[in-house]
């Protein structure tokens, strides 16, 4: 089954994900040549929410996992379930069982936990496999990381070697918070994830949220474009945008000209430090939207 | 509009094409493999390819690793697939000759992509006056030829034996300055607690008796050491010894980057990995040309602080801006990026030259703005007072 860049964009339509044809595009080309994914962008355009929607196209099953500084091969592949293999022993050893039984038994799949990576590389239909936020592990992870990304298989010293039963579809994303090694780079397309522009971030607002008309979406668009203009220390991102058109429209508001005091107070949807809200004034408001309605 | 094929195969002309496409990107600092190569042809042979847009969409995510590239890739896509189909096709459009102005390639590179219309190096678009920032020589004052070559400000070496060798010991400085500071941790990774999870896993065999003990130590990061270097005019006496103080952090520390400002902010640390000295500090020098102008300190630190702090700055970062404060925007602009940036890392070093001179005081409204969110305000004019640094950054 090959599915071309316009049948991907229908299919992401179809479960609420409003792309652009970029993103078609590198999902496509993902799927044509068997390749891994990057995303970058700044926090909140919206890199997770591509891959959920890519494990909603393929009805696939989603893996995520999460990265954090000192992630390692336990947290991310497989864990023995020491617990349980402590008990094991008791009870066998009152049995009288040798040594080289127990252990050949409680090294065993039983005991075995799967964790998310492992996960993925043991499903009968290829998962989609999320990497989220790999620039925050360690150097030692992501060379693990690369290594798994190459060969889809991993040596479990007790169990030997275990290979892909299906080879997942994997998405990583970045924040930049740390610059990635060139050779994961290299193993994967690259996409840059920019804040939608206006008309396709009101497109996503008719979407997500009920009760907001072309109209409001296009306003409330236009403003928060305006307002990632300003000089932000936390620029809004799409989550952001839709937290305030649901309160907009909480509010019963139909048009923001209307209701200028309003949209000043409920702003604080789109502002998310002190600093930020202290910087957009109510002049400012009043300026931008003027502009923009 | 642009493949020519309909059908798969990729005939030799289209392959030949690619090769000089990758060869182009390479040139502008991709890092284009025969993987990419071969995956592009693979693009090639599938009907995609047939759109412009879409096949610019697709080859820009499989030649990209970075955000910059990301930004550069369109223009140079367009010059060379679309500039060279214009001007096959005689279009009056005039996009070839423009693509061709953007390239400003110099003529050793040319050969066989020569009729291509090729941007060769987008990003030295400005070669404007190609004098080397190391043939400014101060005056010569007084520097008596005996005097230890480490306390004569930077300025006033003008004998080119001198010059070279005070170029050598600054790039040797910086060297010295990482082992030492790699060692001065290693003492310090003491502290130790044990390991349950470790031990049990360990002891599993047995029985669970805990006989073999897994500890756990603090991993302390390396100190990363972030420098931004002002190349304004006003500092054209000193930078030639800051580049080659920067190439040896760059060589010597295992995590460190840097930055270049004059009127705008480049990231110059793939430039100084390069092992060549001379091929580093030329790509450099070019680069630190500022346009005139002046020196915009405060716009440069807001650059950094917008799209590169981010990436480069972490918990143990030490940043270090070497300038003169001589900005010429607006001093609160200087102050508010100034605030910024100190919240971000764990020190602000700022090193000044002109501390380095008799009587001198901070009076530049720049340099007042900045004074109060920096850590170390020290002198830079000679070798001593770059080594003097160096114990205070093993403290950080």
């Amino acid at each position: 089954m090959t599915l071309n860049s316009n049948d991907i964009s229908d299919r992401l339509a179809a479960v609420g994900y409003v792309a652009d044809r970029d993103v078609a595009t590198v999902l496509w080309l993902m799927e044509y040549l068997k390749r891994p994914l990057l995303l970058e962008g700044e926090a909140g355009v919206g890199k997770t929410e591509v891959a959920k929607s890519l494990a909603a196209v393929h009805q696939a099953e989603l893996i995520r996992l999460q990265c954090y500084e000192g992630l390692d091969q336990n947290a991310a592949l497989y864990e023995w379930n020491y617990q349980r293999q402590l008990l094991a022993i008791k009870t066998r050893e009152g049995v009288g069982e040798s040594a080289d039984a127990i252990e050949e038994h409680i090294f065993s799949e039983r005991y075995l936990l799967e964790r998310p990576l492992l996960a993925a590389i043991r499903r009968e239909k290829p998962p989609v496999l999320l990497v989220d936020e790999v620039d925050r592990a360690d150097e030692e992870f992501e060379a693990f990381l690369l290594e798994l990304l190459s060969d889809f298989q991993v040596s479990i010293p007790e169990l030997g070697t275990i290979k892909a039963v299906s080879i997942p579809r994997v998405v990583l994303t970045s924040n930049g918070t740390r610059e990635l090694s060139d050779a994961l780079r290299r193993r994967c397309l690259y996409h840059y994830v920019d804040f939608p522009d206006v008309d396709r971030e009101a497109k996503i607002i008719v979407t997500k949220t009920p009760g907001v008309d072309t109209t409001l979406a296009l306003q409330i668009a236009r403003m928060v474009s305006a307002v990632r203009k300003e000089d932000l220390r936390k620029i809004p991102g799409v989550a952001e945008t839709l937290d305030w058109a649901a309160t907009l429209a909480g509010l019963g508001v139909h048009d923001l000209r209307q209701e200028p005091e309003a949209v000043y107070e409920t702003m604080i949807c789109l502002l998310k430090t002190h600093e930020d809200r202290v910087r957009l004034t109510r002049e400012v408001s009043e300026r931008l939207l003027g502009k923009v309605a | 509009m642009i493949p020519t094929e309909p059908n798969p195969s990729v005939g030799r002309p289209m392959r030949e094409r690619l090769a000089g496409f990758a060869r182009t990107l390479r040139d502008n600092g991709f890092k284009v493999g025969l993987t990419e190569t071969r995956d592009a042809l693979v693009i090639l042979t599938h009907s995609i390819a047939s759109r412009p847009t879409s096949l610019r969409s697709a080859f820009r995510s499989l030649f990209c690793a970075t955000h910059s590239d990301w930004e550069r890739f369109d223009e140079i896509f367009d010059a060379y697939w679309l500039g060279t189909q214009m001007r096959r096709m005689r279009a009056l459009s005039g996009i070839a000759a423009e693509s061709r102005a953007l390239a400003r390639r110099r003529l050793d590179t040319m050969s066989l992509q020569a009729s291509n219309g090729q941007p060769d190096h987008v990003e030295r678009r400005q070669e404007g006056d190609a004098q080397g920032a190391a043939d400014n020589r101060g005056r010569r004052e007084g520097a008596s030829h005996f005097e230890n070559l480490a306390t004569i400000d930077f300025r006033h070496i003008t004998d080119p034996t001198d010059m070279a060798r005070a170029h050598s010991l600054a790039e040797r400085l910086a060297r010295v300055m990482r082992a030492r500071l790699v060692r001065r941790e290693q003492i310090r990774r003491r502290g130790r607690r044990l390991d349950l999870r470790h031990t049990i896993h360990r002891n599993v065999s047995h029985g669970g008796t805990p006989v073999d003990l897994a500890w756990r130590r603090r991993k302390i990061k390396p100190l990363r050491l972030v420098v931004l270097l002002d190349a304004s005019g006003s500092m054209n006496l000193y930078t030639a010894f800051f580049v080659r103080f920067l190439h040896g952090v760059m060589d010597a520390f295992r995590e460190a980057e840097a930055f270049i400002f004059h009127t705008q902010l480049a990231h110059v640390s793939p430039s100084l990995r390069d092992r060549d000295v001379t091929r580093a500090v030329d790509k450099l020098s070019m680069m630190a040309q500022g346009i005139g102008g002046g020196t915009r300190i405060g716009e440069s630190l807001a650059t950094f602080n917008r799209w590169h702090a981010r990436r480069v700055i972490n918990s143990r970062t030490a940043v270090m801006i070497v300038s003169d404060g001589y900005d010429t925007g607006a001093p609160e602009h200087l102050g508010q990026e100034m605030r910024r940036l100190r919240w971000r890392c764990r020190k602000v070093v700022w090193l000044n030259p002109l501390i380095g001179w008799r009587d001198y005081t901070p009076q530049a409204r720049g340099m007042q703005a900045a004074l109060p969110y920096i850590d170390l305000f020290a002198p830079a004019h000679n070798l001593e007072s770059l080594a003097a640094l160096e114990p205070y950054l093993a403290r950080i």
